[in-house]
């Protein structure tokens, strides 16, 4: 098969883009641990209450200015749903569902993910800017999805 | 009489009548079937665009995600499927000399298995039970009637799959050494990839419905995922190639000119029918259950199917440069006023392929792990298969409609028709760009797909997104004038425009082009290697999430 020389030009130019994009998502993923949220755990969706950490949802202080939240999600709610942090705090969220198929998205940050039921979720973001952030689930669950959501807020 | 006689002698026969009228009413009533999902899909959309905005409040007896979920089964799946087996049956019945019988029967028996299944689906959306959206992500339950008429429409593609290769077949036999025409090609190449693509939601749907009659108590919710968008990614590239096939063999003809090289053609098919299973990994980029290492390998398979777009974008360009010149367009662009601009059967699919510029990109961007948790589940990614499948995927099949239907209805495309449908091209593209590029905007805000109009309790970012939403129901509406003069359009060309005869556009090759090498035959070997790329890009992701604890049903609508 014989291309034209211009097409050979045009397929090597693209195929540079594509592998300078591989190159770059590879380095930010793995270089810089900007990895997509990935958790590997597994628990039993039927016994989440049951089942540590999530057998007591809250925020915790886990360090200088770095707090874990451990995070239940349900139809059509977050718990805990409420959250306050001082500014410059770098959080950790472990999350599962109890119920159905969600997502989080904290709108104005980087954290989106898919919290299913029997994995645990894990997802860090550091908060510099004081403000209140809206939390939403961004996957359809139901009836009252559209209600579902909670803030942040960061002082 | 020999065989090989009999098939010349067929082939006259075609010549001579136009085309076969058997296999005409076949295409023909999946057509109709084609045109109809769009009206209802078009107005269902309407509605939806309408309440999204806050503009109109949908009763509960039929609320957002009722139609919603309707919207989008009759639209990505009933509208794109019954198009694409109507129109490359009646591309076998021309390219190969008419259906073989009993092809034509399996393609009947495939029509009805997919209305049952349509009317399973849409009666269980209907009745409430089924608010589940086009993914049906278990654990959230809908009524295994569903489910059963999701069996259905795989089944009848299947049927229609098989028929179409018993046919391709039969000519190969009769036709020993020669190279099954272009357009057949393509068709054997989109109904491999349906079958091969709709073997992972098939085993999905059939471990849903014990568990949705109850007689199995939980489901492995990741491994559903993971088998829903090995088969939902696999029908994006299903339609893309349907669209191309056009772009590669009718669009040349249409403008005058003659088609781009055959062999290359020949070889973006085969990559794309090897290349596109596992591209199904990057809609579960932010999804637990997959390592980091994995995603980052998806991220190269998604991509590279990139690269038989780049072919084709070169082949296109190619084709009208060419063309241009030849009819005397002179200096660097001056080709470019030398197309018929005034044809809706280019403008359409021209249009079709410019957009595809940004459709492209936009995915080649969101396929990225970082860039895709920028976007994930926001309305972007709802603007982007609006620009990809809403403008190149349909016009181009509008575009095929305005030969393919008074083809097959032995009618006549007039010039009041080209005008009609010019306008309605104009509109159409008009309002997918307020829709797709209000829905790219708002979605980069955050602004989250499947959720009816909310404000969050009035706060800050989610009111900042209403300007933008006003725009999304602006496309929506001009949209739907642009759905109703589509379907008067397809309805006229069915049954009203003037008897006559109106050719079905193929390509000559260049007189100088290079001929496609015989391995491009060696279907076997395509889809071995599609098998084994399926097989690296899945069996290590699916063998971790095997035994994740099984979820319970819940009916959370």
């Amino acid at each position: 098969m014989k291309l034209h020389r211009a097409e050979e030009i045009w397929l090597i130019v693209g195929v540079g883009i594509i592998i300078l994009a591989m190159v770059f998502t590879g380095y930010q993923a793995f270089a810089h641990g900007m990895a997509p949220p990935s958790g590997m755990e597994t628990l039993d969706p039927q016994k989440v209450d049951e089942t540590a950490p999530f057998d007591n949802p809250g925020i915790f202080e886990v360090g200088a200015d770095e707090y874990e939240v451990v995070m239940t999600l349900e139809a059509f709610r977050f718990n805990p749903n409420e959250i306050e942090i001082p500014a410059g705090s770098e959080v950790h969220f472990t999350m599962t569902s109890k119920d159905v198929v969600h997502g989080i998205q904290v709108i104005g940050t980087n954290i989106n993910a898919m919290v299913t039921p029997g994995h645990v979720q894990r997802i860090s973001q550091k908060f510099d800017t004081p403000g209140e952030y809206l939390v939403i689930c961004n996957e359809y669950c139901g009836i009252g999805h559209q209600m579902m959501a909670m803030t942040i807020v960061v002082k | 009489m020999d065989l090989a006689e009999k098939n010349v002698f067929h082939h006259k026969i075609t010549e001579a009548l136009g085309v076969n009228a058997k296999d005409a009413t076949l295409s023909l009533t999946f057509l109709v079937v084609s045109f109809t999902a769009l009206l209802i899909g078009g107005v269902l959309g309407l509605l939806q665009g309408l309440n999204r905005a806050g503009l109109f409040e949908l009763p509960s007896w039929f609320d957002y995600y009722q139609t919603l979920t309707a919207h989008g089964i009759l639209l990505l799946l009933v509208f794109t499927t019954t198009f694409a087996v109507g129109y490359f049956y009646a591309a076998l019945s021309h390219t190969l000399g008419g259906l073989l019988p009993k092809v034509r029967n399996m393609g009947w028996i495939a029509f009805g298995c997919m209305v049952i299944g349509v009317v399973f689906v849409a009666a269980t959306i209907i009745a409430g039970e089924a608010s589940v959206m086009f993914t049906f992500y278990p654990p959230m339950q809908a009524s295994p009637w569903f489910y059963i008429g999701l069996v259905f429409l795989v089944v009848g593609i299947w049927i229609a799959a098989f028929g179409a290769f018993i046919n391709v077949a039969h000519w190969r036999k009769n036709h020993k050494g020669q190279h099954i025409p272009l357009l057949a090609f393509f068709a054997t190449g989109v109904f491999v990839m349906l079958v091969f693509g709709s073997i992972g939601v098939a085993v999905e749907v059939l471990t849903l419905i014990p568990w949705a009659f109850g007689w199995k108590e939980t489901i492995n919710v990741m491994l559903s995922r993971t088998l829903f968008w090995s088969f939902g990614h696999t029908l994006v590239n299903i339609w893309y190639l349907t669209a191309i096939s056009a772009w590669y063999v009718a669009v040349p003809k249409i403008i005058g000119g003659k088609g781009f090289s055959d062999a290359l053609t020949r070889l973006v098919v085969i990559l794309l029918v090897i290349l596109n299973i596992p591209g199904g990994f990057h809609h579960q980029i932010v999804d637990p259950g997959i390592t980091e290492s994995w995603k980052f390998i998806h991220v190269f398979m998604s991509l590279s199917i990139g690269f038989p777009s780049l072919m084709t974008a070169f082949a296109m360009f190619a084709v009208f440069e060419r063309t241009g010149r030849r009819k005397g367009g002179k200096g660097l662009l001056g080709w470019f006023k030398k197309l018929p601009w005034g044809d809706v059967r280019f403008l359409a699919p021209f249009i079709a392929m410019a957009a595809f510029i940004p459709g492209g990109a936009g995915g080649i961007a969101q396929t990225n792990n970082q860039l895709n948790q920028v976007v994930h589940n926001s309305l972007w990614v709802v603007g982007h298969f609006h620009l990809t499948v809403g403008v190149t995927v349909a016009l181009t099949f509008f575009g095929i409609s305005y030969w393919l239907i008074p083809y097959l209805s032995k009618r006549k495309f007039t010039p009041q028709i080209n005008r009609l449908g010019i306008i309605q091209t104009i509109l159409w593209t008009v309002g997918m760009l307020f829709m797709a590029g209000s829905m790219h905007a708002v979605g980069l805000l955050g602004s989250p797909r499947r959720t009816s109009y909310t404000t969050y309790g009035d706060h800050q970012a989610a009111l900042s997104w209403d300007p933008y939403l006003i725009f999304l129901a602006i496309g929506g509406t001009l949209l739907i004038v642009a759905v109703l003069l589509m379907v008067y359009i397809a309805v006229h060309l069915m049954f009203f425009a003037p008897k006559g005869k109106t050719e079905f556009p193929i390509a000559e090759q260049e007189a100088d082009a290079y001929p496609a090498p015989k391995w491009t035959e060696r279907w076997g070997l395509t889809i071995v290697l599609l098998i084994a790329i399926v097989a690296m890009g899945y069996v290590v992701p699916i063998i971790e999430i095997l035994d994740v604890p099984g979820s319970p049903p819940f009916i959370t609508w």
